[in-house]
Order: C-alpha cells, then sequence, then structure tokens
C-alpha cells in the first residue's frame, strides 16, 4: 500500500484569506484587546461566543475583549454571516490567530525576561515565570509587531484546557438590549442627519411613468426628491417630514400595469411549468437491484416565505465629494461594498461599508437594499447623512423571500415494504441572490434606475457549501439507491433568496414525511425504522436522546398526537431530532417539542440552546401560519394582519438537549432545527388525525382538504 | 405651533408639535429617546409599547394630544444600569432574548402587568404579552424571565 506523506498543516480558511494577525486582534493601551471579526452580530449571540474563543486562547478575561464592528475599513474579509458558518470560520480563524500572538508573546516575555518560554505562564494578560518576574501583553505590546502573518501548524490549546469554551457565558450585547439603550442602527443619529423614504410601486415591477413633485414639494422641511428611472425618493430635515412627503409623492405617481405573478393557489404547477436549469444532485446505485414490489410517490410544497424581520430595514449613507461611507446591518459588509461599487460605479476604495446591528434578518432579506437606496438618496444631500427607513409594507412585500418549493418523491419498495430505491425532484426558484457575488448587483433599487441593471435570477450553491435548493436532499439513511434532482427555475417573477436552510426545511419535511408513512405501512415504530436506516452514531445519538427524553412513544390519547424528524443540517453540519407534540382537530396547536442536537464542541452551551429553541418556535410558526399572499398583480400580505406569525400564547414549550462532544470542531446551531421540526409537526397530526397535510402550512383549510382527499 | 405637556419617565415634559402626530414619532424625533422601537406604525407588533398611566399601549398609533397631562413611561424610565428594574435584571439572568428588537416593548407590557398583577401564572404572561410579536423565538425565556421577576419583586 503507498504510504501518503501527512498533509501539510493548513490555516483555518478565514485566516488563509485574510492571514495578517493584526487584521484580527490588538493590544491597546489600557489593558483590553480589541478583537476583530469578518462575522457580524444578528442577534445570534456569534460576537460573544467569538470573544470566549479569544479569551481562552489568550488567558485573558472576558472583560477584556473589545469586540470591534465590521468595517471594509479595517475588518478581515470574511465574506457573509450566514449559513451557519460563523463559528466555524470566523472561531477557528480567531482560535488560530490568538493561539499564535499568545506564543509570540510568551517568545517576546522569554527574551525580556531572561527565562526560557516553556517555564512562563499567562493568567489574565500577565504573564510570568519563575522568580516571580512578570510582565503582560501591554507591557509588551510596543515591542511584538502583529503585522505578520500567520503561520500554519500552530496548536491552539485542548478542549481540556480551555475554561470559557463550553461554558455558558452572558451574552455581551444583552444588557444594552434590555436597558434600552441605543445599540442598533436605528436608533443611531449622525450629526446633521436627513431622513429619507423611498417610493416603491403596489404592483409587482410596475415602472413609474409620471411623477407630480409638487404636493411633496410643499411639505415642510424637504431638502430633495431624487428620481433616477423608476426609482424616487424624498430627503427631508425629520423624518416626519419624510413620511409626508412620500405619502404626497405617492398621489403624485402614476405607475405601469407591472408584470404578472402566479396563481397563489397553484403553486407546484407553477414551479413544475417554468422554464428550468435540471442538475442530478447525486445518485447511489445498487450493487444489486432489488425487486419492486411496488412504487409510493408523493408530492410536498412549501410556499414562499417572508423574512418577517421585527424591524423594518434601515441604513444610513453619506458623501463625502466621489466617496461614500454607508452605515448597515447587512451580513456581508464587502459584499454589498461590491455590489455598491457596480451600482454607483465606483472603485472599491471609494466606498465603506460598516456594520451596525439591526434586528433579526434570518437570512437576506432588505438590509442590502436600504444600503443602496441610503446611498442614492444621500447623494441629493451635499453631504449630510441620510437615514433610510423602510415601510413594514415594504419589508413584507419588496424584501427577497424564501423560495416556494414543489418536492417529489418516489419510493420503490419490496415485498417486505423495505426501500430499494428513492428518486427526489425539486422544482424552485434559486435560493441565493446575496450582493458580492456577480458581476451585476442583486439590490433591488439598481432595477429601478434608468438605465437598469438586469434583475439578478436566485441560483443555488454548490452542494460543497451546501447547496440550495437542493440542500439535505441527498438521504442521510442507507437506502441501497438513489437519484436526486433539482430544478432551478429560470424565471423568477417573485424575488427569492436566502432564508433560514435554504431548501433544508423543505426536503427534510419531504424525507421525514415519507419515512414516516412508509414506516407507519409497515407497521414499524418510526424511531426504531430510523436507527435501523442510519450509520453514523452521531445521528442515532440524537436520535436516541430526543426519544429518551420525550419518553418515546407515549400513550395514544384522543386528539394528542406525536410526531419525530431527524436531519443533519447541509449533511455536514449540525445533528438536530425533534419530537412534537401537537392537539388539536382542524385547528392545530403544538403542545411541546423536544430536541436533541449535537454541533460538536458547544463554544457558548446557552446560546446553542438559544438558537435550537428560537428555530423550533420559528419553524412552528412556519409551519402553522406562514404563507406570502399574493394576487395576479401584487403582493398582498403586506402587514402583521395578513401574514400573521406565531404569537406568546400560542409558542409550544421547547426543551433542548446538547450532546456536548468538545473534541470535535464546533458548527452553527442557527438552521438546524427548522427542518426537524416541521417534519415532527407534520408527522405528530398524522399520529392525531390520520390524515397526511404535505402543504405547508398546515392551515385549518388545509387539513380539511387533506381529509376530504383521504375520504 | 401647539404645545403639549406630559410627564416622561417622570421628568415634566414640553413639546412643540402637531398634537396629532403620533406618540413614537414625537419620541424618537424631537425627543431623542429611542428606546421605544419603530415595528409596524400600525399597532400591530408592539415594539414601541410604553405605559401610558398604567396600561401598555403602542406608541405609533398613540397621538400626542392623548397624552396631554399624563405619565408616559419607556424602557429608559424602567431603570438604569446601575438599578436596573427586577425585570431587565431577569431578562439578563434568563437571555431572554435573541436580537432584542422587539424587547423594549415587551419589557413595557410585563411591566405594565405586574404592575395590575403582581403575581401572575404562566398563563398570564403569555396573555399579556400576546400583542408584542417576536420572530427571533425567545418567547418561552421571556416568560420565565417575567415570572422569575415576579418572584423577586415579591420577595422584596
Amino acid at each position: 500500500m503507498n504510504q501518503q506523506a501527512p498533509a501539510a498543516p493548513a490555516l483555518p480558511v478565514s485566516l488563509a484569506a485574510n492571514p495578517k494577525l493584526s487584521a484580527w486582534l490588538e493590544f491597546s493601551g489600557d489593558g483590553q484587546v480589541m478583537v476583530s471579526p469578518g462575522k457580524v452580530e444578528i442577534g445570534q449571540g456569534i460576537v460573544t461566543a467569538l470573544a470566549q474563543i479569544a479569551a481562552d486562547e489568550l488567558d485573558i478575561d472576558l472583560s477584556r475583549v473589545q469586540m470591534i464592528r465590521a468595517s471594509t475599513a479595517s475588518s478581515p474579509n470574511e465574506g457573509v454571516t450566514s449559513g451557519s458558518l460563523s463559528i466555524q470560520q470566523s472561531g477557528r480563524a480567531l482560535r488560530h490567530a490568538c493561539a499564535e500572538v499568545r506564543r509570540i508573546f510568551l517568545q517576546q516575555a522569554a527574551e525580556r525576561l531572561g527565562v526560557d518560554a516553556d517555564a512562563l505562564d499567562i493568567e489574565d494578560g500577565t504573564i510570568s515565570g519563575p522568580g516571580n518576574v512578570t510582565t503582560s501583553y501591554w507591557e509588551l505590546a510596543g515591542e511584538v509587531s502583529l503585522d505578520r502573518d500567520a503561520t500554519p501548524g500552530v496548536k491552539p490549546k485542548t478542549a481540556s484546557r480551555r475554561a470559557l469554551a463550553g461554558n455558558s457565558v452572558q451574552r455581551i450585547d444583552i444588557p444594552d438590549k434590555v436597558l434600552g439603550r441605543p445599540r442598533f442602527i436605528h436608533d443611531q443619529a449622525l450629526a446633521g442627519m436627513l431622513h429619507g423614504r423611498v417610493l416603491r410601486p403596489e404592483n409587482a415591477r410596475a415602472k413609474l411613468m409620471e411623477l407630480k413633485e409638487d404636493g411633496a414639494r410643499a411639505v415642510p422641511g424637504l431638502i430633495a426628491i431624487a428620481r433616477d428611472g423608476s426609482f424616487a425618493g424624498v430627503v427631508s430635515e425629520t423624518e416626519h417630514g419624510a413620511e409626508a412627503a412620500l405619502n404626497a409623492l405617492r398621489k403624485g405617481a402614476t405607475w405601469s400595469d407591472g408584470e404578472p405573478l402566479p396563481d397563489e393557489n397553484e403553486l407546484a404547477s407553477f414551479l413544475k411549468a417554468q422554464p428550468a436549469e435540471s442538475t442530478i444532485i447525486d445518485k447511489k446505485t445498487a450493487a444489486q437491484p432489488g425487486t419492486v414490489a411496488r412504487t409510493i410517490k408523493r408530492q410536498y410544497t412549501r410556499p414562499y416565505i417572508a423574512h418577517a424581520s421585527i424591524a423594518p430595514s434601515c441604513a444610513m449613507a453619506q458623501w463625502d465629494g466621489d466617496r461614500v461611507h454607508v452605515w448597515t446591518h447587512s451580513q456581508g459588509v464587502y459584499l454589498l461594498r461590491a455590489d455598491l461599487a457596480l451600482v454607483l460605479k465606483l472603485p472599491v476604495e471609494h466606498i465603506t461599508v460598516e456594520h451596525m446591528e439591526g434586528a433579526g434578518c434570518y437570512g437576506h432579506n432588505a438590509a442590502d437594499d436600504v444600503a443602496l437606496d441610503a446611498a442614492l438618496l444621500a447623494k441629493a444631500a451635499t453631504g449630510r447623512p441620510v437615514r433610510v427607513q423602510w415601510s413594514r409594507q415594504g419589508e413584507m412585500s419588496d424584501c427577497p423571500f424564501g423560495a416556494a418549493m414543489a418536492i417529489e418523491i418516489e419510493a420503490d419498495l419490496d415485498e417486505r415494504g423495505e426501500i430499494v430505491d428513492w428518486r427526489h425532484s425539486i422544482w424552485s426558484n434559486g435560493h441565493a441572490a446575496r450582493p458580492g457575488r456577480a458581476a451585476q448587483p442583486a439590490l433591488l433599487a439598481s432595477y429601478e434606475l434608468a438605465n437598469p441593471f438586469p434583475r439578478m435570477i436566485s441560483t443555488n450553491p454548490p452542494q460543497a457549501n451546501g447547496g440550495g435548493g437542493d440542500r439535505n436532499s441527498i438521504p442521510l439513511y442507507d437506502f441501497p439507491s438513489w437519484r436526486i434532482e433539482s430544478h432551478r427555475l429560470t424565471t423568477m417573477p417573485i424575488r427569492t433568496s436566502a432564508l433560514r436552510t435554504l431548501g433544508g426545511q423543505g426536503n427534510v419535511f419531504a424525507i421525514e414525511s415519507i419515512l414516516d408513512e412508509i414506516a407507519t405501512e409497515r407497521g414499524e415504530d418510526p424511531v426504531a425504522f430510523r436507527l435501523r436506516h442510519l450509520r453514523d452514531e452521531r445521528a442515532k445519538d440524537v436520535i436516541r436522546a430526543v426519544a429518551a427524553r420525550a419518553k418515546w412513544k407515549p400513550e395514544k390519547r384522543p386528539g394528542i398526537g406525536y410526531g419525530v424528524g431527524f436531519g443533519r443540517y447541509k449533511n455536514t453540519g449540525a445533528y438536530c431530532a425533534a419530537i412534537a407534540e401537537i392537539e388539536g382537530a382542524e385547528e392545530i396547536s403544538v403542545r411541546k417539542l423536544t430536541l436533541a442536537v449535537d454541533v460538536g464542541e458547544a463554544i457558548n452551551p446557552d446560546g446553542v440552546v438559544n438558537q435550537i429553541e428560537g428555530g423550533a418556535i420559528q419553524a412552528t410558526s412556519w409551519v402553522l401560519k406562514e404563507r406570502v399572499r399574493f394576487d395576479r398583480q401584487r403582493i398582498t400580505s403586506t402587514s402583521w394582519t395578513e401574514y400573521p406569525i406565531l404569537r406568546f400564547s400560542e409558542v409550544p414549550d421547547v426543551e433542548v438537549e446538547v450532546i456536548q462532544r468538545p473534541e470535535i470542531d464546533p458548527v452553527g446551531a442557527g438552521e438546524a432545527a427548522h427542518g426537524p421540526v416541521t417534519a415532527a409537526i407534520a408527522n405528530a397530526v398524522f399520529d392525531a388525525l390520520g390524515v397526511r397535510v404535505r402543504d405547508l402550512p398546515i392551515t385549518r383549510d388545509r387539513i380539511i382538504a387533506a381529509m376530504e382527499l383521504s375520504s | 405651533m401647539p404645545s403639549v405637556r406630559f410627564r416622561l419617565n417622570g421628568a415634566e415634559t414640553e413639546i412643540d408639535a402637531d398634537p396629532d402626530r403620533s406618540l413614537l414619532d414625537v419620541l424618537r424625533g424631537q425627543l431623542r429617546v429611542t428606546g421605544p422601537h419603530f415595528g409596524c406604525g400600525a399597532g400591530e407588533c408592539g415594539a414601541c409599547n410604553v405605559i401610558l398611566g398604567d396600561r401598555a399601549v403602542s406608541a405609533c398609533d398613540t397621538p400626542l394630544w392623548s397624552v396631554a397631562d399624563k405619565d408616559v413611561t419607556t424602557i429608559e424610565g424602567l431603570g438604569t444600569s446601575e438599578q436596573p428594574h427586577p425585570l431587565q435584571r431577569a431578562f439578563i439572568t434568563e437571555q431572554a432574548l435573541q436580537c432584542g428588537y422587539c424587547v423594549s416593548g415587551i419589557l413595557i407590557s410585563a411591566a405594565a402587568l405586574l404592575k395590575r398583577n403582581p403575581s401572575p401564572t404562566s398563563r398570564e404572561v403569555k396573555e399579556a404579552l400576546d400583542r408584542n410579536l417576536c420572530r427571533c423565538g425567545s418567547h418561552n425565556r421571556m416568560v420565565r424571565a417575567v415570572l422569575r421577576a415576579a418572584e423577586e419583586m415579591a420577595a422584596g
């Protein structure tokens, strides 16, 4: 057998892309460490987890770590904060960078103190050695340059020597938020700041034919009316004035009819009828094909789902000659900058994009769109900063949505009801149209200009990055053969982009639903069925853990149902199993969700629980309530009345068990629960009512329709 | 411009503004009180809740004239970093939020509840918060935090 030489140690991906150590951290004069990740806080607690990693590796108290907000002026470029990758990418890079910095300082201390580096110890940044010699990071900071590249092969601490990682420390951003201190971009006021609002049509993609400006011009405080093709907006001294001017401008606007939208009640046939790019995602061939006794074929759908952030998107921009500074809650400051450069026709060096916290976004919402809006309106503000905030209606209708999906699974069964072949097909728009990744911009206003850019059609990330519409479509089970196919639409009447899990929620719903059906038909317990078809012990462990915790399967009671669902996010990330307990007949309420999750090393276990709980509750909301509504002209679900989400009185109890594996590299938790919870609820509905609802959301109407179909 | 007087977080406040404007607009605009957050502008999400007298109301659909001579409490008036309200302490202890944009309105609804019902049940807390929306799914932690604060306040 050929012996391969061990691969040379490699730097973590983010560090390889941004090797300068000083880009990641710096010691300040007052006993602090400034840590600069390229990932941003979007309410998931990432900044705290990254601070824990840095403090651990440097042997300093957590209170000494100052986390710097990402900015294209200084931060490492870590692309976008998405895909539950921040712990994996930023965490590993910081851990490595801090370990190397620690070693550099120990060597410097050893020289200065005249002792061996191995004899030195660090406690809260103070470096001490034999004979009571001491110094510190801060004393040595002037002698050590971190303007050097990270080197591969540095070994961070072993799991057992970490003091903070693995502990539930309190999030550093929470006190500000509960005390009402201005922390959100929405609450900032720059000196001399003006307020802008953008006029947008009700009908999809309608063009602005005529604009009478007199009404708006008469509103006190008006600074400017901006117009470029179908893009129009106002700038005012006050927010109130901007709103009033916008209302006046709306009255003076004449729009074209716009472009037709699909029939919201015929989503599957719409999706299947569109031109599409078809890809074989995976194919597995059995050594010996089994004998097919019968085939079951099922279709599952999920609707367009809104990100529906609680805060309307907001941004600020200020021009200085031919340079512009943009403040944004975008998930990717560098990517937004690239798109701004395309639209504004500026070199990227002329644009600074700085992150400020916004509300939870759950994917690609209007954060980036509003940043371009602000940059365009600020052009009319003669150097003063302009703050733009979208309306609730805009947030619910002009944002990209999570893509609707139709999923068909055909399972060939042998005479014992065992699966011998499996075919999974997906019809869906692409699940990603984020900025900064193409030769054309992904920003709404860029399609509205007099010289518009072509509308971006969403694509899917490659399988190596977890895929898009096909995310989680390859079975984790040991079926002998399968064929997975994805049809990505090449038309896009309704704008879609990344929403938590991309296609993962839909695919896990479909797979776990049909498995439940096959197990039930065999008369086999669905937990036992899954365990029998899994080879990965970590997968089996989360299922066994959740079954034990939920005392699977509780005795049958009228009106109550129990269901299970399992998935490993992206097939490479966090393992999660869920059991749902539901109650109801026509109106379903989810009483309890029990989950078990394995993210490898959980840096902040309470942070993991918080993310899983949140994901489980959000998924319950998607499953029971959420569906973007539209007629043939426009999006109609433009308020919380028309797009209801789960309320306090409807929220299930949620119990989460984290299986800690400190020796295994950590992965993110934010998207692990959605698929398994969706499937668990659907399977519990069957357990309670004896009907399979295969079209989300599971509403009263859908249950009645399914009952009529099965009777 | 007519002026409207009211007490904001205990301080006598006089503001020159159109009395038909929303309280939220005036708080966040002229008064630079940014704790109450704009969420929908239609009284549907609770992110802008303030206590008016002893009730939690959404400031976005409360006209300025209607608060004349009344007491308005925002999140800023609930507690300070030196002396946080028991609810604020409990929300930190329970890590009862994710993004936190809705939380100032939720703390206000909870504070109004505890004023009229110092020892609510979990169901009563959920009912009191039912008009507040949270998109991150932090509901259960928030309910636990409110119950914790109630216990702490009862213990004195």
